[in-house]
């Protein structure tokens, strides 16, 4: 199967969110893929307020079954989430738990006015009622193979496969 | 380590009874974990929903005020269930056996027993007995391990000191009759210090304490020479038999930690103690409260490592 170009994707995203954008805007990145691409969102949209990142582990609803992840790394939400219209980041959206999990953990930080996903890929699958507002491509996948996003020495993005 | 009570077949922390036989990796994997829970405590809600509907009973046979109510934070901040029991004042002094407790708090639903007891090896005790699918935390069994202690020690030297492997730390006072300076010295050596030392009259010092890998002093102005760290303890009065000391202002005159004996330390050196301090006795206020005193921030960060111990027993 083609993958289609992340560094396109990451543009064609930049360019659904731009007018959506206002002075109360902020970006939050989903760790590790969602990190690197609202990381670069934020540098190509020129946002002023810092970018917020999330480690949802804490928050995961399987827990009771995987135990806890190996590498947790601290969230780091560096303005305040009250009233906030914030753009949730992540590279893949498939069942959903994920941004379940996020969702829960941002509300632990205050109240926003609003919260909106943008993904780089949308592969379906869901298990949640979620759905992204902006998304770079929709792609069928079968169950078992796993997509993911990686990040070369120089910062270039791109698809993987992984069965 | 197949025979290690603490670990599971996948070697994974069931319990944790003391630092002693864990691996540098598994001390950092616990110090690397209790990193993000700091900084749950910065936000607005402090609390994670990780060990929701999980029962935890903090089982005190001891009195304690700092650790017994860190544990409790920190499993509150995790949505646990904290259940108190002060058992010297009821069920013990009823001639109930520390099992019979144990089985019946087990049929409570317990998911974890927070021990703290007089009797070295109690919390082994209670993990050897349980069902598998409880774990079991020592908060301090009489002389022998203080496990928690010890970690967050680790995580305030980690966090001022950033490294381990170019320090010189020496702990300081009443060895004897102290299980958080053995978690410190078995988490130290672990952990690659290249020099611990010990600096306590003779008559503070357990046989055979050399053997740990520390250097022992007997000298304040020798042993805190150079060093980068410098760990207090309590004098433990409640701990001794009989006369091992002529008296306190003795003790302090030789052994309290003054900002003069201090000097000898590197000048970026930090203080710490594990609480509860005896000021003029251990320890001078000038240098409790000074500028190179971590002492508070080894409480709240007490509450993190704890936080992290918990999450990784609950989720083994």
């Amino acid at each position: 199967m083609q993958l289609p170009d992340a560094e396109m994707l990451l543009q064609e995203l930049a360019q659904q969110i731009r007018p959506h954008l206002t002075a109360n805007s902020a970006l939050v990145g989903i760790h590790t893929g969602g990190a690197w691409l609202a990381q670069r969102l934020h540098r190509q949209l020129g946002l002023e307020i810092p970018l917020g990142v999330l480690d949802i582990t804490f928050y995961r609803d399987d827990f009771s079954k995987e135990g806890l992840h190996p590498v947790v790394k601290p969230s780091a939400i560096p303005f305040a989430v009250e009233g906030r219209d914030l753009i949730l980041v992540d590279d893949v959206l498939y069942t959903g738990r994920t941004v379940r999990a996020a969702m829960n953990e941002l509300f632990d930080y205050g109240r926003p006015g609003s919260i909106h996903l943008a993904v780089l890929v949308d592969r379906g699958g869901r298990e949640l009622p979620i759905s992204a507002r902006y998304v770079g491509a929709a792609l069928a996948l079968v169950e078992n193979q796993n997509i993911q996003l990686e990040q070369d020495g120089q910062g270039r993005l791109s698809l993987a496969l992984s069965n | 380590m197949p025979n290690n009570p603490q670990l599971n077949k996948n070697g994974e922390l069931q319990h944790l009874l003391t630092i002693e036989g864990l691996s540098a990796e598994m001390l950092r994997h616990i110090l690397d974990t209790a990193e993000p829970f700091v900084s749950v405590a910065e936000r607005e809600v402090k609390k994670v929903p990780l060990l929701r509907g999980k029962a935890i009973f903090n089982l005190f046979f001891e009195p304690s005020t700092r650790t017994r109510t860190t544990f409790e934070i920190a499993a509150k901040r995790l949505s646990a269930d904290v259940i108190n029991l002060n058992i010297g004042a009821s069920s013990q002094s009823k001639g109930e056996t520390l099992l019979d407790t144990v089985d019946n708090l087990a049929a409570m639903q317990a998911d974890m027993f927070i021990v703290r007891h007089a009797q070295s090896g109690a919390a082994h005790l209670i993990a050897s007995h349980v069902a598998p699918h409880i774990h079991v935390v020592n908060a301090g069994d009489g002389r022998h391990a203080h496990p928690t202690q010890g970690l967050l020690d680790m995580f305030t030297i980690r966090k001022f000191k950033k490294e381990f492997h170019n320090l010189r730390v020496a702990i300081v006072g009443d060895v004897m009759h102290s299980r958080v300076a053995r978690s410190q010295i078995h988490a130290l050596t672990t952990l690659g210090v290249p020099e611990v030392r010990v600096i306590a009259p003779k008559t503070l010092l357990p046989a055979g304490v050399e053997h740990l890998g520390v250097h022992v002093y007997n000298d304040m102005a020798k042993g805190l020479k150079d060093v980068d760290v410098v760990i207090m303890l309590r004098l433990q009065n409640e701990r001794m038999r009989g006369a091992m000391l002529p008296s306190a202002q003795e003790y302090f005159k030789y052994y309290g930690l003054t900002a003069d004996k201090l000097a000898h330390a590197k000048s970026d050196a930090i203080v710490m103690h594990p609480g509860p301090m005896n000021r003029g006795v251990e320890i001078d206020s000038s240098v409790a409260d000074g500028k190179q005193s971590v002492i508070l921030p080894q409480v709240t960060f007490g509450i993190a490592v704890r936080m992290a111990v918990m999450s990784i027993l609950a989720g083994s």
